[in-house]
């Protein structure tokens, strides 16, 4: 199935024998892949802090190792990521996104080691997806993922799939350092994070998960039980005096339902969630519809239009700007050879106005190479909006990526 | 056409022309050919796409792909893309379905995510390709009515030559011409009518090979599309049949591993 050359296989050959015991078949496939990427970024207002930069280039790669034993239906992935920044040292990063031993058969799937999980259907924000932290260094999308170590058995059913996972570490969220951008302000120190659980990281986190098609609908129930992945930010002094923000990780239960349906050009998507755990208890959602006018003009092109509407019950408690809030995208999709697309989203919050503008376009060129442009504008935020710290942070980025 | 004059229509021919209208023939080929490819269980290849412009810059894609037969339905399929490298690891799963819609999905290996797709997207590009969906998607009888032209030699191979009209939504085609080899009962040529009714496209199929005894698969497929000028040539390669396929590897958990 892989791309692989024969010298390849016959040293992996050789190594696998070492590494395994002799019964094991040494027919093994594998595949080396991965990107590198160089990024700038440009922010075009002054930053708020003298300390940080208008200007930021970057470098990131991550190249990913994969064997696989198909005879035994098992396979071993190994994916790593690091940034360089030019700035901020919080931004300079490594992280193990996959360390992963999978094992599959008829009946179930085991996943045991660092690994990536998303469960959710809508496209303005993510309340489901819960196993993973957010490398949120990375992008204010909070779309990056810092690998989670786990144990995650699936069974097959006929009435569904069953998800259960130990999460044995918690990863704690990346920030913005000081000389970094977009950050908060003040910013947050990350070295000293307050744990509700006594075992801190250490306490062991748990999660369910049954998720089916039937027909035109695609459904999923969660549970987990665990450290919050999104921290509660505390105004406070760290070691050297400084006024900063300190991380608080509660422990919550959060129990979620996705719904897709998808009729002709029309998909219909709700996300709903339960928490409990931090004070007040809370319900969120997303709902809304994606419609797509497939070969737009008699062109290749499609257009998508995107609306969605985000709800959180806390109203103006809610540490989250989108308590009752409205997004709308634009999705245009060219369907050449480059796969040039372009994605503009817009949140706009009903109460106070306040409103963010996404751009998202990439192309490729040739056979490796792929250029993004992102930008992102915050206007008319008022003070009491949790965005209103990024206020001055606007900003497009572009990033060329080599992939091999 | 009631059940006894279907069955008797595919009984004789070819032997008998008689007393049957140019529908019937039509259909009569069609389940034909239909017949004679059932029962090959399950099927992985490699595909190799070469994409050219006008100006005949080429760009490639590199895929693998799987299917598995569905008696009286239509075929599931898992396509995932090894190049360009950026969407490496992209896998398309497919469940078509003669007359209701099919049901797709797409994994996208950077963010793990499993997206249920619209599947009205029938006459989109395949890959930026010349390929529309419906051209690379499971032909059932049940997906257009037929007529019956003309039989005519094409590269000195006997043809029945029939129009087909597809029933399906979204079609981006008003109908097709097709050449069916009068041995294989496969297509040698099919020429794409568009919306308009103007010609827009061009396939032909080359170096037919026979397997497990019976069933013609093409070495290479050839798209022209005369309104662009561009073309795609696909080349299938490393046919394997039993290879004991079931459902399971056409779920949507296989969709999140396959390579």
């Amino acid at each position: 199935m892989t791309v692989l050359s024969k010298y390849n296989l016959l040293r992996l050959c050789a190594v696998s024998s070492l590494l395994f015991s002799a019964h094991v078949s040494w027919a093994v496939e594998a595949d080396f892949s991965g990107y590198l990427s160089a990024e700038y970024r440009y922010f075009s207002n002054n930053a708020i802090d003298s300390r940080q930069a208008d200007n930021n280039y970057s470098l990131a790669y991550e190249p990913e190792f994969y064997f696989d034993w198909p005879e035994h239906k098992q396979s071993l992935t190994f994916k790593v990521f690091a940034r360089y920044d030019q700035h901020d040292h919080e931004r300079s990063h490594i992280d193990i996104r996959e360390l992963l031993w999978l094992k599959v058969t008829n009946d179930w799937e085991l996943r045991t080691g660092i690994s990536k999980v998303f469960w959710g259907v809508t496209e303005s924000q993510h309340l489901v997806d819960i196993i993973n932290q957010s490398d949120a260094v990375e992008n204010l999308d909070l779309e990056d993922k810092l690998g989670q170590p786990m144990v995650n058995l699936k069974l097959i059913k006929d009435i569904g799939n069953f998800d259960f996972f130990i999460l044995p570490y918690f990863r704690e969220r990346t920030f913005a350092g000081v000389e970094g951008r977009p950050r908060t302000q003040p910013y947050v120190d990350t070295d000293n994070p307050v744990y509700q659980s006594n075992n801190a990281e250490r306490h062991i986190d748990y999660a369910l998960r049954w998720s089916r098609n039937i027909n035109e609908w695609d459904v999923g129930l969660s549970h987990f039980a665990g450290t919050a992945r999104t921290p509660r930010l505390v105004a406070g002094t760290n070691a050297s005096g400084s006024t900063v923000l300190i991380p608080h990780y509660d422990l919550i239960k959060q129990s979620g339902l996705d719904v897709q349906g998808t009729f002709d050009a029309w998909l219909w998507k709700l996300e709903l969630i339960r928490q409990t755990g931090i004070q007040p208890d809370y319900y969120a959602s997303t709902f809304g519809f994606e419609y797509t006018f497939f070969g737009l003009f008699d062109t290749p092109a499609d257009l998508g239009l995107i609306l969605e509407h985000l709800y959180d019950d806390r109203s103006d408690l809610a540490p989250t700007p989108y308590q009752d809030d409205l997004m709308l995208g634009l999705r245009y999709i060219l369907n050449d050879e480059q796969s040039t697309e372009l994605l503009l989203g817009q949140i706009l919050d009903r109460h106070s106005g306040a409103a963010s503008y996404n751009l998202e376009a990439s192309r490729r060129f040739g056979d490796n190479l792929k250029l993004n442009i992102e930008a992102r504008f915050f206007s008319n935020l008022p003070v009491t909006d949790p965005t209103y710290v990024y206020r001055e942070d606007d900003y497009i980025l572009a990033e060329l990526v080599y992939y091999y | 056409m009631n059940r006894i004059s279907l069955l008797l229509s595919c009984l004789l021919i070819p032997f008998v022309v008689i007393a049957q209208t140019a529908e019937e023939k039509g259909l009569a080929i069609a389940q034909e050919a239909d017949k004679r490819d059932t029962g090959w269980k399950d099927q992985a290849a490699v595909l190799h796409m070469i994409l050219r412009n006008r100006q005949g810059q080429e760009s490639t894609r590199d895929m693998h792909n799987r299917s598995l037969e569905v008696k009286g339905d239509g075929d599931k399929s898992l396509i995932v893309f090894d190049t360009p490298h950026d969407v490496k690891g992209t896998a398309f799963l497919s469940f078509t379905h003669a007359t209701k819609p099919d049901e797709q999905w797409l994994y996208l290996p950077s963010l793990k995510r499993v997206k249920r797709i619209s599947s009205s997207n029938k006459s989109g590009p395949f890959m930026g390709s010349e390929f529309a969906y419906e051209d690379i998607s499971s032909q059932e009888i049940e997906k257009y009515t037929y007529k019956y032209l003309k039989d005519e030699a094409i590269e000195n191979k006997d043809s029945f030559v029939i129009e087909r009209f597809p029933q399906y939504e979204n079609s981006g085609y008003t109908r097709q011409i097709a050449w069916m080899d009068k041995s294989m009962y496969q297509p040698l040529k099919i020429d794409f009518y568009d919306r308009k009714n103007s010609l827009l496209k061009t396939l032909t199929y080359h170096d037919y090979k026979q397997y497990l005894g019976q069933y013609w698969r093409p070495d290479r497929m050839e798209m022209k599309n005369y309104q662009t000028g561009k073309t795609t040539t696909l080349i299938w390669k490393e046919y394997k049949f039993s290879n004991n396929f079931t459902t399971r590897d056409f779920d949507r958990a296989s969709l999140k591993r396959a390579r």
